[in-house]
């Protein structure tokens, strides 16, 4: 008789429930094609809540370490980065709706590309096994190549073919690194690669050409210099709302399979990929942040400061263990809302059709409309790192983890390029506050998206504030188990 | 009664409640800010009142965690060096607000950027958190630029992105510092911490001290603004907004010789020995040079602006003579300076109101046309200059009584900088006010009553602070004494005492400091 293994569903429960919606939502546009879209807005969103609480509930979960035959970790790492991609996730739907329905192009596929794309997310940071993180890694990126293209503009199907065919590219890479892992240690298990490693029964030449084509693999998805080439051109090309989700999502996704990866299968092997990490951060961090002063669009103004923010999770990194995971876990969370909150107001402001991306196009409007303007300035104030919001404590805790894992050199690299990143945030304000309007145009005056908007702006305050609230939990999240 | 933590946020209540009442009239607008910032000037009163004279260490001190699991806290107290730094700032802000009667747009948004702004410079005064510093440190750059950004004149975005950009260049060091501070605290202590009273407690290898001591000093000399780093100063100071001027050159770069009394000293006290002489040539550069290319100015602003840069030469000067006068002196220079500058550009802000000129080649004349203006300019160019028996008198004797102390050369030298003062001054006083007037401004407005209201309190302070300033003295002596001794006794240590003597003279002052507190309220 053949021996199965046990099949243990809760630990992936809340994948399940997420593609289960996915599927009804998918299914249930065909067969229902005049039903009002907001059926499977709300079908989605609770989707995205049974998801949450399923994922709560695995916060206390004891039992084994990994679920699945060790395809995927059961950890507390897990439900927090579940939690930050589903609260991502929500918000995305929300603008996605919102902006579809006002641009006429609404479509009832939207909602189950989120949906999908938040399932690869999920379980991109909960693999346990290099094979199940590729498959997560493809689900997330084809949702996101087709989300990409949704819009008709040209820049929207520019954006997803660029993105598509850079994005294979980059799969390719981080599949052969997966086959170079196998070869160095005949596992593709991360606990049996680390074991391999430590138990130096492995080939080492092979492993770190593992590391290295996985690193590149990350690197892009994180979009870390010099794999960040699409990223200007994604972020400005696909329709805003998809931005705002992507930008959050994808990072950080990408960055709690990164930690995962790099601190269990290469655990024994840290010494080796400080260093890369430390050059992609340094990189990232000066070429983000200068290149973003040169842009006239804020969509591509943001994507470039997206880079930049790349390199300070990187910064963070350079510790390896529980400090830099923390560290960066709340980077993480701290760039989420802020930029997610970024591109919603960017949403609101550039009209049906995107015309009106331009920085230009946010002279004076603080005249026009002191909400947008408000609420903008809070998020440019945290990406840029000012007291006293969510950005500040970030940029506070990755640069201690950096300290403590003696990176001065880096530490100080990314504090002038702060102060430089901070002149393209101020142009922001400077634009809302100081310059005489151009055009009589008004922003989106529809409540719903204001009052979503207003949800990452109270986050970034009151993580800016008080803190204490979530690095408890973070703390005890930054031990993977495996 | 928590009185410091009520001082810093009411203002910040304030703030709240003005963005929240969307209908607010103008008038409406400026009444509240005004009430909340007189209300708080009464709570500076009170705190003064709660204030014992004799205590060197930390009064009133308020700890509530805010992330424990780093040790970072709400952590407030005052003393001799921030206590009438707290006052200033609750007298200034009010004056402040009356100067701005003449904003006619967006005036609710300007109102509540000034309270949030006096919530930000209290809260960096009072703190003795490291980090809770920094944070109210650099929240204070916000308001400020879009106030200068906002409201002001000319060339005002290059000047408000030219202030913002410079003063966080110069606070990313000391961020820098913090964090290493703070990992020095994981190391040595176990558990990290941003509290002063545990950092002073460190034993620090010189060289790290020395970087560390260079870090704090960027950040706060760019504030101060010591030369060479100044260049920002005269751009934003003639740009602002009056009562932008005001606020900054009372308040805000008093932050930076604060910083050093407080941290540089404190923390780093070798590395201070060290970098003294260094600093007081620079400071002595600073002193003269500002005086010299305030001389030549034609721009009234400007040249009040160049003036603020001699003149916290002087306080730095006597911040590093390391000696009781000096540093006491320090102090009393930067209320001095407070009140004096931010009468001048009270004055200038009524005259450009009028005139709409900052020019003085345009003005002239004026004594004849707005008498009480130019009274008003006069007695605080008298005060600026230090004329015994008005403030900056015994501010600047006792600094430069404390500069011959430390080293006569510089002291000579910066008495230079006393005499080119008078000079300039009493030359705009000339060319704005005396001379014939030109026809246009015939029948201007003189002085009007919510102006008196703003002058006659500062100059009745200033003339008090001139006849007996020991009301003043009284409570700074102590801390200077405190710190000064702190000082000297590593000084002593290198010139070749026992080195056990560094940690025994380190706990006897942190028991100093740490045992009249248990006493107070």
């Amino acid at each position: 008789m053949i021996d199965t293994p046990p099949v243990e569903l809760a630990p992936i429960a809340p994948e399940l429930i997420l593609a289960g919606a996915a599927i009804i939502v998918l299914l249930g546009g065909v067969v229902f094609p005049r039903l009002d879209r907001l059926v499977w807005l709300f079908v989605s969103l609770a989707g995205v809540a049974g998801a949450a609480a399923a994922s709560i509930l695995l916060w206390d979960r004891d039992g084994s370490l990994t679920a699945l035959a060790g395809s995927v970790a059961v950890d507390r790492f897990g439900v927090v980065v579940r939690l930050i991609v589903l609260g991502v996730a929500a918000i995305g739907l929300l603008y996605g709706h919102h902006y579809l329905e006002r641009s006429g192009e609404a479509r009832a596929e939207f909602y189950p590309l989120v949906l999908f794309a938040a399932v690869g997310m999920t379980l991109f940071s909960i693999s346990a096994d290099l094979i199940v993180a590729f498959l997560a890694l493809e689900i997330l990126s084809l949702s996101l190549y087709v989300l990409t293209g949704l819009s008709q503009r040209l820049g929207s199907v520019e954006g997803a073919m660029k993105y598509f065919l850079l994005g294979a590219f980059s799969s390719a890479f981080f599949l052969f690194g997966v086959a170079m892992a196998y070869g160095a240690t005949g596992s593709t298990s991360l606990s049996a690669i680390s074991n391999a490693l430590a138990g130096e029964t492995g080939s080492v030449a092979l492993a770190l050409t593992a590391v290295g084509l996985l690193a590149v693999g990350f690197a892009f998805k994180v979009s870390a210099v010099p794999f960040h080439m699409w990223t200007p051109d994604v972020y400005q090309g696909a329709p805003t709302a998809v931005t705002a989700f992507m930008s959050a999502g994808t990072k950080v996704a990408a960055f709690a399979a990164l930690m995962r990866v790099f601190n269990v299968a290469f655990q024994p092997l840290t010494w080796d990929w400080q260093p890369i990490v430390w050059a992609l951060a340094a990189i990232s961090v000066v070429v983000g942040s200068v290149l973003a002063i040169a842009q006239t669009d804020i969509k591509r103004m943001l994507a470039y400061s997206s880079i930049s923010h790349a390199g300070f999770v990187l910064v963070g990194l350079t510790a390896a263990g529980e400090v830099g995971i923390s560290a960066a876990l709340f980077y993480l969370v701290a760039y989420a809302v802020a930029v997610i909150g970024a591109f919603g107001v960017v949403m609101l402001v550039s009209g049906r059709g995107e015309q009106r991306t331009s920085l230009s196009a946010y002279a004076g409007l603080a005249a026009r409309s002191p909400l947008a303007a408000g609420l903008l300035t809070v998020f440019m104030l945290s990406l840029a790192g000012i007291p006293p919001t969510a950005g500040f404590i970030a940029k506070v805790s990755v640069f201690s983890a950096a300290v403590e894992a003696g990176a001065w050199p880096l530490v100080l690299i990314g504090v002038l390029a702060s102060v430089i990143a901070a002149f393209f945030y101020l142009r922001v304000i400077v634009l809302m506050y100081m310059r005489d309007p151009e055009g009589a145009t008004e922003p989106d005056p529809s409540l719903l998206p204001r009052l979503t908007v207003a949800v990452p702006a109270l986050a970034v305050l009151v993580l800016g504030l008080f803190p204490g609230l979530v690095i408890g939990f973070l703390d005890s999240a930054a031990v993977l188990r495996w | 009664m928590p009185w410091l933590t009520a001082l810093i946020f009411l203002p910040l209540a304030g703030m709240i409640l003005l963005a929240l009442w969307r209908g607010a009239s103008d008038a409406q607008a400026r009444a509240v800010a005004l009430l909340v910032a007189l209300a708080d000037l009464v709570l500076a009163l009170g705190v003064v009142g709660a204030f014992d004279p004799a205590d060197s260490g930390y009064q009133l001190v308020e700890q509530v965690d805010w992330v424990s699991s780093v040790g970072l806290s709400y952590l407030v107290g005052v003393d001799g060096f921030s206590l009438w730094l707290v006052v200033l700032t609750a007298f200034i802000t009010p004056i402040a607000i009356l100067s701005t009667w003449g904003i006619a747009t967006r005036v609710r948004l300007f109102m509540a950027l000034t309270l949030v702004l006096e919530t930000c410079i209290l809260g960096s005064f009072l703190a003795l958190d490291l980090l809770l510093f920094f944070v109210f440190f650099e929240a204070l750059l916000v308001p400020m630029f879009l106030m200068i950004g906002g409201w002001g004149s000319g060339r005002r975005v290059y000047a408000a992105v030219k202030f913002f950009l410079f003063t966080m260049a110069g606070s990313a060091f000391l961020l820098i510092g913090i964090v290493y501070l703070w990992f020095e605290t994981v190391q040595q202590f176990g558990q990290g911490s941003f509290d002063i009273r545990r950092i002073e407690q460190l034993s620090l290898a010189t060289t790290t001290q020395r970087w560390l001591f260079v870090g704090f000093f960027i950040a706060f000399a760019v504030k101060v603004p010591l030369f060479p780093l100044h260049t920002w100063l005269p751009d934003a100071h003639t740009e602002a907004p009056t009562a932008g001027s005001i606020v900054l050159a009372a308040l805000l770069l008093k932050a930076g010789p604060y910083g050093m009394l407080r941290f540089n000293l404190d923390l780093f006290p070798e590395a201070s020995v060290t970098f003294a002489d260094a600093i007081g040539v620079l400071a002595v550069i600073g002193i003269v040079y500002g005086a010299i290319v305030a001389m030549m100015q034609s721009d009234v602003k400007r040249l009040v602006a160049y003036s603020s840069v001699s003149h916290m030469g002087f306080v730095i000067l006597g911040i590093f003579t390391l000696t009781p006068e000096g540093s006491s002196g320090a102090v009393l220079q930067m209320v001095n300076h407070g009140l004096s500058t931010g009468l001048l550009f009270f004055a200038i802000g009524m005259l450009y109101e009028r005139t709409h000129t900052r020019d003085m080649g345009e003005m002239g004349g004026l004594a004849t046309v707005t008498p009480w203006i130019a009274a008003t300019f006069l007695v605080a160019s008298l005060s600026s200059i230090g004329l015994p028996g008005l403030n900056n008198f015994v501010g600047e004797f006792l600094v430069i009584l404390g500069s011959f102390g430390a080293d006569r050369w510089l002291g000579a030298v910066a008495v230079t900088g006393v005499v080119l003062g008078a000079i300039y001054m009493l030359w705009a006083y000339q060319k704005t006010f005396h001379g014939p007037e030109p026809e246009r401004h015939r029948g201007l407005l003189d002085i009007v009553p919510h102006e008196v209201a703003a002058v006659v309190p500062v100059i009745a302070v200033m003339l008090f602070l001139g006849v007996y300033p020991n009301v003043a003295l009284d409570r700074i002596n102590p801390s200077t004494e405190g710190v000064v001794t702190w000082v000297s006794s590593v000084e002593q240590d290198q010139d070749g005492l026992p080195g056990g003597l560094r940690v025994k003279v380190q706990e006897d002052y942190a028991q100093a400091i740490a045992a009249p507190q248990e006493g107070s309220p």
